[in-house]
């Protein structure tokens, strides 16, 4: 087995696809009032916390953050075999209620980790508005979820191949790759 | 794909049987668990479906409900059996009892036994996963555990902390699980009261025995009083209560003379006057109800962790993917 990684995203066009969904996420909002960011763990919160810098340079005010970790609503937990760690789950310091909540994760795929964050979201609390926000939509969908707002839309048909976003915080850069699993090239 | 934590198997029997790396992912997963006690609904999904047999043996109350709790809030549904007014005290069998309650389709056990060793002999004759609430003298896992989670919650760590187990420790389930998980991550422990019930054996297991409670607290950072059960004195391991008070009781007066502050558990019920004094239980230092709090998201850990520990599962994961 090896590993191709064709990317699809670099740095630059990652930090101008943030610009604009930060643009995006201020105007569908009418503004930064009651607008909470969060991201689902783990490189949701990272992409969030770009959003969120975006954001707060763009409009001058500081935004409350937290993070989700869906582990412990995942639809397959009790199908899989080892335990997932889990996560630190953040709620801003102000909770959700009566909020705009942004969710906010890197790729959106089968649809169904959006559908454990809503669940968790619902048990801390009742949002006045939930908005979905991704940095890559590769299509896929098995649950009928829709993002609001999008950095790059790429259809990938292949299950085996994944979309991979890269972050500096917890890998070597920022930028987006397709990788595929295929058997040894020789 | 998640990082995965370690398996602990199918069942939590004792701690003397896990190494550091389970110890410390049990201790690690309980941490966001006890998130989840503070929300307005404090319940996740992860045990939906499941359920699970409390089956009790011995009376108890915090223990069971502990139990109970940790089990509500991951959505399980639960059953309780203790022995009074049920078939167990009809001379049934304890296998005989757990496979008719496995006829009923239930997916976990957690038992109270007089018997040290009940709980091994259960595991070992059912499918379904066997939580340890404590068997006769042997062990008494999520107990061990919520008390090593709640001395690295005030000390930051356990490597090279200083834990003097006070009193009735011969007898003590409670004892055994904390000397096997707290010497496995590090920590040095002693153990102290009057010989009858501190026999110097337990150097055996590598650790300290203090004849004098004095001694202890100079020596220790964290002490961990054991309630003193009523009937030892009946059968004669120790004087009297007010004697046992005035010798081995953990007073202010005694605490003072220590070179630095001690942490101060119990696994309760308290027996005030007696093993510890009340000013002492309330004290500053007193982490008593932390350890309550604590229980939940241990059992809460435990529980999570022990559901997965099953091989066919790990299969149909293969066969399957995680969510995207």
């Amino acid at each position: 087995m090896s590993i191709h990684r064709t990317p699809l995203m670099d740095a630059e066009a990652v930090e101008r696809a943030v610009a604009r969904m930060a643009r995006e996420v201020v105007e569908r909002n009418g503004g930064v009032a009651d607008l909470v960011l969060m991201g689902i763990h783990r490189r949701g919160t990272q992409i969030a916390a770009r959003l969120a810098d975006e954001i707060e340079r763009a409009e001058g005010v500081d935004l409350p953050r937290g993070s989700i970790d869906i582990t412990l609503y995942r639809d397959d937990l009790m199908a899989i075999g080892p335990r997932p760690v889990v996560g630190g789950t953040e709620l801003p310091p102000d909770g959700i209620d009566d909020r705009t909540v942004v969710i906010v994760d890197d790729v959106q795929y089968t649809g169904r980790t959006v559908r454990a964050a809503l669940n968790e979201l619902m048990d801390w609390g009742r949002p006045a508005r939930v908005l979905l926000c991704v940095l890559v939509d590769r299509g896929g969908r098995e649950l009928p979820i829709q993002p609001d707002i999008v950095g790059r839309r790429v259809e990938v048909l292949d299950p085996e191949q994944s979309v991979e976003v890269r972050v500096p915080e917890l890998d070597d850069r920022l930028g987006v790759d397709l990788v595929s699993t295929g058997p040894e090239a020789t | 794909m998640s990082e995965t934590a370690p398996s602990l198997g199918k069942d939590l029997v004792g701690l003397e049987s896990l190494g550091r790396e389970e110890l410390t992912a049990i201790l690690d997963t309980a941490e966001p668990f006890k998130e989840i006690s503070e929300r307005r609904i404090k319940k996740v999904p992860v045990l939906r479906g499941k359920t699970i047999v409390n089956l009790f043996f011995e009376p108890s109350t915090r223990t069971r409900i502990s139990f109970e709790f940790a089990e509500k809030r991951l959505s399980a549904d639960t059953v309780n059996i203790s022995s009074t007014g049920s078939s167990v005290t009809k001379g049934e069998t304890l296998v005989d009892t757990a496979r008719n309650l496995e006829a009923m389709r239930i997916d976990m056990v957690v038992m109270r036994h007089g018997a040290s060793g009940a709980a091994r002999f259960l595991a070992d004759r059912i499918p379904s996963n066997v939580v340890n609430a404590g068997d006769g003298r042997h062990e008494h896992p999520t107990q061990g555990l919520l008390d090593i989670l709640t001395i690295r919650d005030n000390l930051g760590t356990l490597e090279g902390v200083k834990v003097c187990i006070v009193g009735d420790v011969v007898h003590s389930r409670v004892a055994r699980s904390n000397i096997y998980g707290l010497l496995t991550l590090g920590a040095e422990v002693a153990v102290c009261g009057p010989p009858t019930l501190v026999p110097g054996s337990f150097r055996e297991l590598g650790v300290e025995v203090f004849q004098h409670v004095e001694d202890a607290i100079q020596w220790a950072d964290v002490l961990n009083i054991l309630r003193l059960q009523l009937e030892r004195m009946e059968a004669g391991y120790v004087p009297s209560l007010r004697e046992y008070n005035r010798i081995w009781g953990v007073s202010t007066e005694r605490l003072e003379k220590a070179p630095h502050d001690l942490l101060i558990l119990h696994p309760g019920p308290m027996n005030r006057g007696v093993e510890i004094d009340s000013d002492v239980a309330d004290g500053e230092h007193s982490v008593i109800l932390d350890q309550v709090t604590n229980g939940v998201a241990v059992r809460m850990a435990v529980l999570y962790l022990l559901a997965g520990g099953r091989p066919e599962k790990a299969e149909a994961a293969k066969k399957g993917g995680g969510p995207s």
